[in-house]
């Protein structure tokens, strides 16, 4: 199904979701997006703690290049805003990650965070109603015992379906700092939530305790240098965890070495290069995500300016280095100013580790493709919205002359972020979050 | 020069962006106030390096949140490194200082106080009491540009001479924006 990116795989609309205003509520600012293992469903989280998620559609014989739609199957709230009154301090309710856990029965189960407090929801079906109680009237009344002369025993009928979210397990109090990463582990009974210092170990079924299996906290805090800023398990090495830092070092460490994993078994770590050296060196070289390849064998980080994929056997560099957006090198000062330098991209592959793709600004978004070294810049807007539509490849003019249909960088809009992007794990299909619209695009399907 | 004009201005910047982080909702972030407090350290020591070769100078303003044991680190710096120096360099030698020596950092939140150690109380903090931080809205009255503050010589490393001279032009500095 999923064909190799050979040729120039062009990438055409299929939909969009959300308000079409220009006036953004905050509520509604999408924070997450994930595909769940099959790709039939597609979650987001918002900055007001809703999870919306969507389900591909029976494929529709009719129109077979349309692929099948994403429509909404539950919508719930997550998170609520609330309050710590030890510290005077307001809990966000925004949903910092959605991971899914793989499919076990007929219901569905991901694991949404905020800022403290990790839950775990079951989404289940019920097309099914019970009719005929004894004790109970149609309407729910309940009836006059002396009335009763007969039992029967009730019988499931159909009803319209109703998809029901409900919380199974809260993991709470086990963060003092924000929480930036969940991660669900290949031995699926265990995950890890990662905060700025610190990275637990849970069991999915136990919510009273937590092992910290790594804490970057000195002694001193006046002492502190580097922060950790995402964290994901192994895809199939259920002892294996990395985590990346504000230093944009990343670190891998094995849970059999010991209980606390201070220590890394790896430590992948590019020097910098000295010419690039600015006021603003640090900041750019925090890496803000970190994936590990479908495969186990790739590892990518996103810092301000780049994607990198790193080999799990070599620690000293990477061995791709993708420049998402080096125009904006010689703007820092500016994006410092507006605050922008400090946006958290985050990165995805495709299934087949063939593509990956990370978000940019004025809502464009990049596509690197590492067996053909080619690299694309498409846009999510809703100009180019018309079904199926095919993509135009953008391009920023960096200096000189522009050409036409180029966009110079002092025109770029800043506030037109992408910062979430996801691609379906079996499939050409990709989610990309624009500040409160999902598109969803396709590859444009041939024959 | 042009390196010091732009240190001064990040540095403003940077201040106001600290302040301004305490009023968000959700409180202090962590990474955020790291990064802001590495971008102020490299801005502040251009800054100050320039400054030296004007005025012997060794104090460095203190930064809000922070205590005055950073201020008595920056005034151990070698002399050498105060020489002005273009920005790359500049920042490098800065970077190398502060990679060189224990660094701290504005991670020190409100989110932290259960953290607050003993220690923390006996540092020099006492001798800097009465000198509120030069940028950060005061209960006290308002500097004008033009005053000077002088800070309580409770066995602070600050005593020195050219200190006003640095309170003076930084206390300019934030008016501008």
């Amino acid at each position: 199904m999923l064909a190799g990116s050979g040729g120039d795989m062009q990438w055409c609309f299929s939909q969009v979701k959300g308000a079409i205003d220009d006036d953004v509520a905050e509520a509604d600012i999408i924070s997450t997006v994930e595909f769940n293992h099959t790709g039939e469903l597609l979650a987001t989280g918002d900055k007001g703690g809703r999870v919306v998620i969507f389900q591909q559609e029976i494929e529709n014989k009719n129109y077979p290049q349309l692929r099948s739609e994403y429509n909404v199957y539950s919508t719930f709230q997550s998170h609520e805003p609330e309050f710590d009154y030890l510290k005077s301090l307001e809990i966000e309710e925004k949903i910092n990650k959605i991971r899914w856990l793989p499919q076990k029965n007929a219901a569905q189960f991901l694991l949404s965070t905020n800022d403290k407090t990790i839950k775990l929801w079951k989404i289940s079906e019920r097309d099914r109603r019970a009719d005929g109680y004894n004790l109970k009237e149609e309407d729910g009344r309940y009836k006059d015992p002396n009335s009763i002369t007969s039992l029967r025993v009730p019988v499931l009928i159909p009803m319209d379906l109703m998809v029901e979210a409900s919380p199974r397990r809260v993991f709470a109090n086990a963060h003092t700092y924000h929480i930036n990463s969940v991660s669900v582990n290949s031995d699926h009974e265990t995950y890890l939530s990662a905060d700025d210092l610190r990275i637990n170990l849970w069991n999915l079924e136990i919510t009273d305790r937590s092992f910290n299996i790594v804490d970057i906290k000195p002694a001193n805090m006046e002492e502190l240098t580097e922060v950790i800023t995402a964290s994901e398990f192994h895809p199939n090495q259920c002892n294996t965890f990395v985590f990346s830092s504000s230093k944009g070092t990343i670190r891998l460490c094995d849970m059999r070495a010991s209980a606390l994993c201070d220590k890394h078994s790896k430590l992948f770590e590019e020097p910098e290069n000295p010419s690039n050296r600015s006021f603003f060196s640090e900041i750019i070289s925090s890496i803000s995500d970190v994936k590990f390849s479908h495969n186990g064998q790739y590892m990518m980080t996103r810092d301000y300016l780049s994607v990198k994929i790193w080999d799990l056997k070599m620690e000293n560099r990477p061995v791709e280095t993708y420049q998402v957006h080096e125009y904006l090198r010689s703007k820092l000062c500016s994006l410092y100013e507006n605050d922008c330098i400090f946006d958290k991209f985050e990165c995805c592959w495709n299934g087949n580790d063939s593509v990956v793709m990370t978000g940019s600004y004025n809502n464009f978004f990049r596509m690197f493709d590492r067996e053909h070294r080619r690299d694309v810049t498409l846009e999510a807007s809703r100009e180019n919205s018309k079904p199926l539509q095919v993509l135009k490849p953008r391009k920023v003019c960096t200096g000189g002359k522009r050409k036409k249909d180029e966009i110079s960088v002092d025109s770029l809009d800043f506030n037109k972020k992408i910062l979430h992007t996801a691609w379906h794990p079996l499939d050409n299909i990709i989610a990309v979050a624009t500040t409160n619209n999902l598109y969803i695009f396709q590859d444009k399907l041939t024959g | 020069m042009d390196v010091n004009v732009e240190a001064k201005r990040i540095l403003a910047v940077s201040i106001s962006k600290l302040y301004a982080s305490r009023t968000q909702r959700g409180g202090l972030r962590l990474h955020r106030s790291l990064l802001l407090s590495l971008v102020m350290r490299s801005a502040r020591d251009i800054y100050h390096s320039s400054r030296e070769s004007e005025a012997p100078i060794a104090a460095a303003p203190e930064e809000p949140m922070d205590t005055s044991s950073r201020a008595e680190e920056q005034t151990q710096l070698p002399e050498p490194e105060s020489e002005p120096q273009p920005v790359a360099n500049g920042a490098e030698a800065a970077s190398e200082v502060s990679d060189s020596r224990e660094e701290e950092s504005d991670g020190e939140t409100t989110e932290d106080k259960e953290n607050v150690s003993p220690t923390r109380q006996s540092r020099k903090r006492r001798g800097k009491a009465s000198a509120a931080p030069d940028f950060l809205p005061s209960k006290r009255a308002r500097l004008e540009p033009g005053e000077e503050r002088y800070a309580a010589p409770l066995g602070s490393c600050r005593t020195m001479a050219g200190e006003s001279l640095t309170t003076l032009s930084l206390n300019r500095v934030i008016p501008a924006f």
